[in-house]
């Protein structure tokens, strides 16, 4: 545990990712296999699940501080961490060394809890609190309560295991992958000499599409300069841009996989599709979207994504939302054939596999309409365009047919690991903008505790102020202290951690999609609300009106009936 | 995943009403009251004295706790302040200001008023105000620190009725290790950056915190500190008021690029992230502040290190100084108000209230790089 606490404080202590790399690579030259397990398992951000909950910790945490309930909960609210607020509050001042290793404190200390009655659970944890000093409590409380976030990614982890057992990376990235248990046997395996037969239920890594804005010296706006810098549009696969969950479907050994971008599985909450899997041949791997459908499945309708989402928030889905949800799986692409990876093959070779594996789907069901797999299973349609002009005209399309854009896939390339720039893009349509004014500020959790970041915009209904969003991102660092030493010069009133401000900034908003809500007081609901810019040159006065943001969601087709 | 814009903005809803209502009452003019001193639009006010302290708006008479720039603004036609402090207030407002220095304790009559100013320990001649009006007594202690700290006059105690005190961190978390302890840490990561050949550029506020390091720092080394053009005039103030600290040598933007590995250089935080950050390759940064005691505190601005160094009062030190004073009316003006007033009335049972103020405490963002 000492060196977990060290390879922590290490890590958190740069910014760079090459002394990240050394301090992890350090780790794992030493480390037995059994606590590199564990390491490897929370650097990832996986967490123990299930073990106690924040809910008990906190009041533990009260009943042990001697300080009153709402005094402990508003130092929360500012430290942001609640791992962190109970090591700053309660732990040994001066250093002591906490005992035992990483893996005994895992294996025979938290996981036991589990099955502990709630007074041994209180008991136990409480005596850690005030037993350890600052760093082991802080560390301990970490384990217990989740990720551990030490501005370690998968990539960079998977840069450090590379390196320290001499793989390719992609090697580590793949074993990292889906679900396995912290076990000194995972660890060998994980930097153990490839041999191919752990992969049975798991998926690739997955080809991620940068924004279009992002390629060298374009101008998105201009059609001359996406024809000059992306060449002609019969180099691309062209095809809508989906606004569903992005997932794999894995179909090996007689099983069926359904992983998402998140490296969840997801199968339980999508049977109908894991359903239709089990007419595919084996060893196929696809990636595609899940999109809520409406049926019947033709002619193309989505459904928006909040219908979606009911489908994934919960584990087990009853026949009811089956039948109010329908869902299937558009494919993109086809990444292994006959248990054959396919990923060097150039995009316009698989894809034309992938036509042909759908088509044979179509034609077996045929003959048995019960299972129809054809209805579950499709093949996302491509775009054909012989100028980007017909392209860009076609993308004007999207919020009619519900998508966000277009998708630009080089035909002859190969499926890349992660974003990189070139091979894919997304053109995703403008965004609904709206000027509102800032009238409520919230201090940011974790990184951003004690910095006003979260705000509370609002819009003219008549002479009042109508909250419509609250938005957290957008503004760079120099306007968010700006902002942040502002808000605390004019606050009006205090309502718990919320502050009222007076009414003078102004700031244009962004948004995907606008609802009708009657869940929200202004009526409407809008759908991942940004900042796009600080609007200095606008008064409150020049804010806009319920009535005009109204106005925006005839032009919305996506929105609940 | 995606989310609908939250649940909260429909109980913030509720509040609008109220909202439109606080607007228009902090527009409207302060309700009569008998308080020696009250806040007003201007800063502190004490109409029975005839002066303002720590005003942000023109005034007449300006008493001034400290140097710092959120309570030392060129606002005033004349100036009371500390002896102590006066050299600092010269070199911050203009060396032509009309300025009375005062010594520890002495007794001034400003109107109906008895008025003297007591070392608040939170930089050299910081003070704490007494204001008597009979047998009334007030204290306003604008920034104070009771923890030791070898650069600034020791804290006094002084008893009043009531307290108008500063809140920045009051929360339980804020608990200081000592001064010398941290300076041990500093000392520590300089040499470990020496050893892998790295400059260790320590970021603390020019007036205050940057002398405070060097004269903690005087414990372990009498190594010249490379220090950047806002702190050195500040660190020649102290130097010659006769604190002492580790010599120190100016950066001059305008020379050529020297070494600086196994260097230990001393900036304002403004100076992070800017064009002069560029002659120091490859630095390890780290900041010296109250609020490095909270880990988001010093992700988020970027920092590899955060050394819990502070010139304000931590939670405890709060408390001690509150009850010592023996006051039975609490007020407070900046930091967390809101928690420290619901303490002192819930759980010690004073009468405690918030007084608006546009003082910033030890915010990041209250002292920019000077060129
Ligand atoms: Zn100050």
């Amino acid at each position: 545990m000492k060196h977990f606490a060290q390879l922590y404080q290490t890590l958190d202590q740069t910014t760079s990712t090459n002394a990240k790399v050394v301090a992890m690579r350090e780790y794992f030259a030493t480390a037995p296999a059994a606590d590199a397990a564990w390491a490897v398992y929370f650097l990832s951000g996986r967490r123990i699940k299930r073990l106690i909950g924040a809910s008990a910790l906190r009041t533990w945490l009260a009943e042990t501080s001697d300080l009153p309930g709402w005094l402990v909960e508003d130092t929360y609210a500012s430290v942001g961490d609640l791992a962190e607020t109970i090591a700053l509050l309660l732990a040994r001042t001066g250093t002591n060394e906490v005992q035992g290793s990483l893996s005994e404190w895992v294996d025979q200390r938290l996981l036991p809890l589990k099955d502990a009655d709630e007074d041994t659970q209180r008991n136990t944890v409480t005596s850690w609190w005030q037993e350890q000093d600052y760093e082991a409590c802080y560390i301990i409380n970490k384990l217990m309560t989740g990720a551990l976030r030490v501005g370690v990614s998968q990539t960079l982890l998977a840069r450090a295991l590379a390196e320290h057992a001499d793989l390719p990376r992609p090697v580590i990235l793949h074993r990292l992958m889906g679900d396995w248990q912290a076990t000194p046997d995972f660890y060998d395996a994980l930097i153990g000499e490839d041999d191919g037969a752990a992969a049975q239920s798991r998926p690739y890594p997955f080809c991620l599409a940068a924004p279009l804005d992002d390629a060298a010296g374009i101008d998105s706006s201009s059609i001359d300069s996406i024809a000059t810098t992306l060449g002609p549009t019969d180099e691309w696969h062209i095809e809508w841009k989906w606004d569903g969950i992005r997932a794999q479907l894995v179909h090996r050994g007689g099983e069926t996989f359904l992983w998402s971008r998140g490296e969840e599985l997801i199968g339980t909450r999508f049977p109908e599709i894991v359903g239709a899997a089990a007419s595919l041949p084996d060893g196929t791997v696809l990636d595609g979207e899940i999109l809520a459908w409406q049926l019947p499945f033709e002619p193309a309708a989505v459904m928006p994504f909040a219908e979606l989402q009911r489908r994934i928030g919960r584990k087990t889905v009853g026949k009811k939302l089956l039948r109010d949800v329908p869902c299937l799986f558009l494919a993109y692409d086809l990444l292994e054939e006959h248990g054959e990876d396919l990923r060097e093959e150039p995009m316009h070779e698989r894809r034309s596999r992938l036509g042909m594996l759908i088509d044979q789907l179509d034609d077996r069901d045929a003959q048995d309409l019960a299972t129809a797999s054809r209805h579950q299973l499709r093949l996302s349609p491509a775009l054909d365009a012989d100028s980007w002009q017909t392209l860009a005209e076609q993308r004007e399309d999207s919020r009619t047919r519900q998508v966000e854009g277009l998708m630009l896939k080089r035909r002859d390339s190969h499926y890349a690991t992660g974003r990189q720039r070139g091979v894919w893009w997304k053109w995703k349509i403008e965004p609904y903008t709206v000027d509102a004014v800032m009238i409520y500020a919230q201090a940011g959790h974790g990184r951003r505790a004690n910095l006003f970041t979260d705000y509370t915009f609002a819009v003219w209904n008549n002479d009042t102020l109508v909250p419509i969003a609250k938005a957290y991102s957008g503004l760079d660092n120099t306007e968010i202290k700006a902002l942040d030493k502002w808000i605390r010069q004019h606050t009006i009133e205090r309502f718990g951690p919320v502050r009222s401000v007076e009414a003078t900034h102004v700031f244009e908003l962004a948004f995907e999609g606008i609802n009708r809500s009657t869940r929200h007081k202004s009526g409407i609901a809008v759908r991942f609300p940004r900042i796009s810019r600080w609007r200095h040159d606008l008064a409150p006065k020049d804010a806009d009106t319920l009535e005009s943001v109204m106005r925006l969601i005839d032009q919305d087709p996506n929105q609940d009936a | 995943m995606i989310t609908c814009c939250t649940e909260s903005v429909d109980t913030l809803a509720v509040t609008a009403r109220k909202h439109t209502y606080a607007m228009a009452r902090s527009r409207g003019a302060q309700a009569p009251d008998a308080d020696l001193i009250e806040a007003t639009t201007r800063g502190l006010e004490c109409a029975a004295g005839g002066f303002t302290i720590d005003p942000w708006k023109p005034v007449e008479l300006s008493l001034i706790t400290h140097a710092h720039a959120d309570h030392a603004r060129a606002v005033a036609a004349r100036y009371i302040a500390s002896k102590a402090s006066v050299p600092l207030l010269r070199h911050r407002l203009g060396q032509d200001i009309d300025i009375q220095g005062v010594n520890w304790g002495e007794r001034l009559t400003l109107g109906e008023t008895t008025v003297s100013f007591h070392p608040a320990g939170h930089v050299l001649g910081s003070a704490q105000i007494r204001i008597q009006r009979g047998e009334e007594v007030w204290v306003f202690t604008g920034d104070y620190k009771p923890d030791p700290d070898p650069s600034c006059e020791a804290f006094e105690l002084v008893p009043c009725d009531t307290f108008i005190t500063e809140a920045t961190f009051a929360l339980p978390v804020y608990r200081w290790p000592d001064g010398r302890t941290v300076a041990r840490e500093i000392f520590d990561w300089w040499q470990q950056m020496r050893r892998s050949g790295r400059p260790a550029v320590l970021f603390a506020y020019s007036l205050g915190k940057a002398q405070r390091v060097l004269a903690e720092l005087t414990a372990f080394t009498d190594e010249t500190v490379h220090v950047h053009g806002a702190v050195e005039p500040l660190t020649e103030l102290y130097r010659q008021s006769g604190i002492k600290m580790l010599p120190t040598q100016r950066i001059d933007p305008s020379g050529p690029r020297e070494d600086y590995a196994g260097k230990l250089v001393l900036a304002p935080p403004g100076a992070n992230g800017s064009k002069w950050m560029k002659r120091f390759p490859k630095a390890s940064t780290g900041f010296c502040s109250g609020w490095m005691r909270v880990r988001g505190n010093r992700r988020r601005q970027g920092y590899d290190r955060g050394f819990v160094l502070s010139d304000h009062s931590d939670w405890q030190g709060l408390l001690d100084t509150i009850t010592g004073t023996g006051a039975t009316r609490v007020l407070t003006t900046h930091g967390q108000s809101a928690t420290l007033v619901r303490y002192l009335r819930d759980e010690l049972g004073l009468n405690a209230a918030e007084l608006r103020t546009r003082y910033a405490g030890d915010d990041a963002s209250t002292e920019e790089a000077d060129p």
